[in-house]
Parts: C-alpha cells; structure tokens; sequence
C-alpha cells in the first residue's frame, strides 16, 4: 500500500495547496483569461477602453494567407526539431549507455546547452552559420551562393532548427540515458543469452523499455518548439527572409509589439495555445496506446 | 548435451582478482552446483561461462571447443538469472518464445514448441498474461520455460530460487530435479544455500575466495570436509570446531581446560589444530559420565522434530542437534559424548584436513 498523508481537517489540505493555487492563477490562469478577452474585443491604440468585437479578430487572423504560412512553418519546424533532437540524443545516449566511463561528465557537459538563454545561444549560432565567416563559409568557397539563410527561407529555416535541436539534444540526451541505465543489466543479459545482438536488442528490448520517456519527450519537444523558439528566432531571422521563419510564437510578438495589433496578437495566442492543447490531447490518446509502463 | 572443461580459468577486475585459477570438468548430462557465499566468485565463474564477463586468464571449452572468444550465443547455454529476468513488455508466451524469435523460427512451429513447454511447467493458462501480473514462482517458471526452449546443451542458474519464499524453493527444488532428470542437459547452478546445493547436486563444487575448496558428491563432502571451511560451511548448525594442541597424551582443547585422549598418529607435540564435530553426532549423557566433556545448557531451540541445544563449553559456543525425548533445561550442566571416528581435524595453519589422527574407540575425556 502506498503511503499517503491525510489530514482530519479538510482545511488544513486547502492551506497547504493555497500558496500553488495563487501562482497557477496569477501566471496562467489570470493572463490566459485575459488573452481570451482581448481576443474577443478591439483594442483602441491609444487607449480608451475596448471595443466588443465578437469572432472579428479569429475571423481576419484565419483569412490572412501570412498566418496559414506562420502555422505551416511552425509545423514544420516542431517536426523536423524534435525528431532531429530526439534522434540525435536517442543514438548518443544508446551509445553512451553501458560505457560508462566519464558518464558523470557527459552528462553535466550535456545539460548545458540547455542552461543557456535561447537569444544567447542564437547569437552563437548566428555567427557559427553566418554565410561569409562561420563554419559554412567553407561550404559557400566550395560552392558559391550554396548557403546564405539571409535571402533564402530554406537556409534560414535550417538555421533555426539546428540552433534549436541543439539545445534540445542536450537535455533529450539526459532523459534517454537515465532510462537507458534503468533497464535491468539482467534483462540485456538474457537477450544476449537469447542469442539477440546488438541491434536486435535495441530495438526488441531497450526501444520499448524506454517508451514512457520518449512519448514524454516528444509531448515536452513539440511544446517546447512552439514556445522555446522565440528568442532564436528573434535573434537570427526576425521571422525573416519573406515571413519564412515567422513561427506563430514570433508573429504574436511582432504583431502586438511591432504592428501594435494587441487584439490580433492575443486572438494569435489562444489559437497557438488551443493548437498546442489539441496536439498534446492526440498526442496522449494515440500515441501514448504504445507506451509500455513497467 | 554436452561437457564443460575449465582450466586454470582466471578473473579479474582493474584492481583486484576474484577468481584465482578454476579447475574443474563437468560431464555431460550432470548436475553441478557451485556452492560457497556471498562474493566468492561463484557467479563470476558461471558468468563465465555463459560468456556474460571475459575470461581474464585460462580456459573454458564446452563439448572440447573452447569459448573463451565466442558470443553468449554462440555457445548453447541457457541461463536462469536470480531476478528472473522475464522482458517486462512481453507477454509469457512472447518470453519464452523470444529466442526461437530471434532464431526466426516460423511462427507456427514457434506456438507449437512455446505450448509444449508451457504444458510441462504448467503455464498454459498463463501464456498471455505479462510478468507483472504473475507470482514469483510463475515468474520462475517462466524464466525455466525461456531456458528450456531452446534446447540447450548447458543449463545455467544464476541462484534462481533464492527470491522465493521458503515453501515455494522447496517445490521449485524438487521441479528442477525432476526436469533435470527428464531433460537430462549438463546443468551447473549457483547457490548459497546449503540445503538446495545439498538436495540438487549430482556433484557439489564448494568456493570461497575466488578458489575451488572442494569438489564431490553432497554425500563426501559432508562426511570428509578438504578444509575447515568446507567443515563450517556445509552442514546446519554448522560442525562444532575446537581449537587444540596436541599433546604427549592426545589433544589439549581449549586452552589446556579440556583434554581428549586420542592417538597423536605422528604430529610433533605442540601442532595446532581445530578439531571439529558434527552436533548430529554429539550425545546428550548425564554429567560426569565417563569419556564425556561436562558443559552448560545456554539455549535450546525447539525444531519440532528435534532440538538444537547451545551448551558453553569453558565460554566456547557448542552446539548439539538430538532428536532424544530429552529436554535439557538452560542452566543445567550436561556431558557431551561422541567417538573420534565422528570427529574432523583441520590445521590451525592453513584450514586443510588432517588424516593423521586414526579412528579408535569412543574419546576418552581425561
């Protein structure tokens, strides 16, 4: 039997819970109310109150070509990030698992990436991918105009996603090989005893051992991807060339902060949010049917 | 089936070696259990074999082909681990038919053979269910059931009864005896269980300290301990050791408080040695009796059948097993009989049994 606390009083429970409760209104649920609000109304530019709109402002966000653009992008860009962080980590992290020699040391160096701001860590990408000095000026010798994310979406859109992936495979790589060093060394050995090789038992026994933390992993990456990709996005395209990067994330801020459309801007949000709750909803009802827990 | 030839087979880790030069030979279609405790090697020695951890120095051949270099699987053993470990995702049927899988055994004939084994250990109604939903000793069966499949030409337990409860490890003991004897593949098991080594063995393998102590049947081995830890080891309670010199007349137990009359049979007065006897072979006679040593109940502990009594010998612990409807009380004194034939003596030295001391009449305590 699980050991639970219980209190005699219902009182003293709604005390301890209280302090969370405060918080999760004041930042989530506050804010969010508020967006919903101003989704629904116009908000005079130079004050004034608002103007009760209705639908309007969802109605002109969905007609606009440029926001079906910024949905396709976003898209793309959660797809092709994740898989590519959590592919990356996945088969460093099944390498690693077993050498364990410096694993202590992987793993802190690992995890900094994370650590480190998003507009920091663009900054840093934008000069490792910048066309006339970084690593892919070598490339651009070679083959004249190949790389230059400044004018083509393409390059910009793969600036972005390896500038993401790589703060992501960090922090992938962390959860892949904590559940890679949970499976029981026995169950390994009696694969092995079973006459699988290496491959055979990664895919027959590890694979399906760790998918609680994959499905985990993938729910945080997608989620992550519409929000975390902000400030790489800011600091290395500005949603740049022709709109090709303009994520949801940034087209949010760029048009309430920049275009000063506050209404469209939160109307953009509950979308951005509503499309997140929908993705994660499918995520938990199909995929999660495959998950194997222990 | 097949045989298992080891040779001087070495182990050793980056600072320390834990098995000093095995010898040892199986034959084919025998029962060998590995018998010693916690940290002697054994399981190293079976992970050996079953190509688990490399062979540091020496040589391990299965049916004279050495495999010192070959993959777990390519040496035809199955292994039993002590956790079972069953593939958590699987289910039973999935578990025991993972290594005909893996073969690429056609599904049709794979469902056939899984229901064949199922049907010896009785798992049929429980093909489809998945580890967690089953009992240990179903889980161990399991484990038997992924072991048996395939056939193999050695049989390996990684001490697989001991997560059991006490009623359900005799049952399995007497299951794996019966399906060694149908099966009748050359199987080595690991325990630390004396009982369990004593009941399985065809041949009982005794380590401590990453060496062989003793190999021979659970019979020899009782009755004609190689050494005093074999002596202490085996046999529960374990055999009672008395510490001595021998001297002009016999031998001087305890420090000189206790002598026993007995043929020194050429050792130079002064040796030591630690004599030893079984409690089975004690008997409980009235203080004072002749040839007997006195001593005082400490404890008894009641078996049903029998009864342990502890008794203090001048502060040495002895015990005694006696099934005699006497029931000494703690605190009573009582004499303690029994004849030199029953006895073991080891040297103090270096634990090795000592011959020397030939059997005669009932020890004549002075």
């Amino acid at each position: 039997m699980e050991k639970r606390v219980t209190f005699s009083r219902w009182t003293v429970g709604i005390l301890f819970a209280v302090p969370q409760m405060l918080l999760i209104f004041t930042f989530f649920y506050w804010p969010a109310g508020q967006a919903v609000y101003w989704s629904l109304t116009l908000q005079q530019p130079w004050g004034g109150g608002n103007i009760w709109v209705g639908l309007d402002n969802f109605r002109s966000i969905l007609a606009s070509a440029d926001y079906w653009n910024s949905i396709t992008a976003s898209l793309a860009f959660a797809a092709i990030s994740t898989g590519l962080a959590m592919v990356i980590a996945l088969v460093l992290a099944a390498l690693t698992d077993r050498q364990l020699a410096g694993s202590r040391f992987y793993r802190v160096v690992l995890i900094w990436p994370y650590g480190i701001a998003a507009p920091a860590l663009a900054l840093a990408f934008r000069f490792i991918l910048a066309p006339e000095a970084g690593f892919m000026a070598v490339v651009n010798r070679a083959w004249p105009g190949f790389w230059d994310p400044g004018l083509d979406g393409a390059d910009a859109m793969a600036s972005i996603i390896a500038a993401f992936s790589w703060k992501y495979v960090g922090y992938n790589f962390i959860f892949f090989l904590a559940a890679f060093q949970a499976i029981p060394r026995s169950l390994i050995e009696a694969s092995a005893m079973d006459g699988a090789g290496v491959v055979r038992r990664f895919r027959d026994i590890q694979f399906p051992l760790i998918t609680p933390t994959i499905f985990f992993l993938l729910v945080i990456n997608i989620t992550e991807s519409f929000q975390d990709s902000f400030g790489i996005v800011d600091i290395m395209t500005s949603g740049g060339p022709a709109n090709a990067t303009n994520l949801m994330v940034y087209k949010i801020y760029s048009d309430g902060f920049k275009g000063l459309d506050y209404s469209g801007a939160a109307a953009q949000s509950i979308i951005l949010m509503m499309l997140i709750v929908v993705l994660t909803i499918f995520q938990f009802r199909f995929i999660e049917r495959r998950v194997h827990y222990r | 089936m097949a045989s298992i030839t080891i040779r001087d087979v070495r182990k050793s880790y980056a600072r320390s070696q834990v098995v000093h030069g095995v010898d040892l030979d199986i034959a084919s279609g025998e029962f060998v259990v590995i018998l010693g405790p916690s940290g002697c090697g054994k399981s190293t020695l079976l992970r050996m074999i079953a190509g688990l951890e490399e062979i540091s120095g020496g040589e391990i051949a299965i049916d004279g082909t050495v495999v010192n270099r070959l993959e777990p699987r390519e040496r035809g053993c199955a292994m039993v681990f002590q956790n079972y470990a069953l593939y958590p995702h699987m289910s039973v049927a999935q578990n025991i038919g993972y290594s005909l899988k893996v073969a690429g055994v056609a599904s049709a004939e794979r469902t056939e053979r899984i229901r064949a084994v199922a049907r010896i250990l009785e798992l049929e109604p429980l093909l489809e269910r998945k580890p967690a939903a089953l009992s240990g000793g179903q889980r161990q069966r399991v484990a038997m059931g992924r072991a048996m499949i395939r056939e193999p030409k050695v049989f390996l337990f990684d001490e697989p009864l001991s997560n059991l409860d006490a009623k359900l490890r005799v049952q399995m003991r007497s299951e794996i005896r019966k399906l060694h004897r149908r099966l009748n593949a050359t199987s080595v098991f690991v325990t630390h269980d004396q009982v369990e080594a004593m009941t399985l063995a065809d041949r009982l393998v005794v380590m401590n300290g990453g060496r062989v102590e003793q190999v021979g049947t659970p019979g020899e081995i009782y009755s004609r301990p190689a050494s005093r830890f074999v002596a202490t080891f085996v046999g529960a309670p374990a055999m009672n050791i008395l510490e001595g010199v021998v001297a002009l007349d016999g031998l001087s137990l305890l420090g000189g408080s206790r002598r026993l009359a007995i043929s020194r049979a050429g050792l130079p007065v002064g040796t030591e040695v630690a004599a030893g006897i079984r409690p089975e072979a004690v008997r409980l006679v009235a203080p004072g009796t002749r040839g007997a040593l006195d001593a005082t109940v400490d404890l008894v502990e009641e078996l049903g059948a029998g009864r342990v009594v502890y008794v203090d010998l001048d502060g040495a612990s002895f015990s005694v097993v006696t099934s005699e409807t006497v029931h000494p009380l703690p605190g009573t004194a009582v004499g303690l009989q029994f004849s030199q034939a029953d006895m073991h003596f080891f040297s103090s030295e270096t634990g090795a049994r000592l011959d020397v001391f030939k059997a005669s009449v009932p020890v004549p305590a002075l």
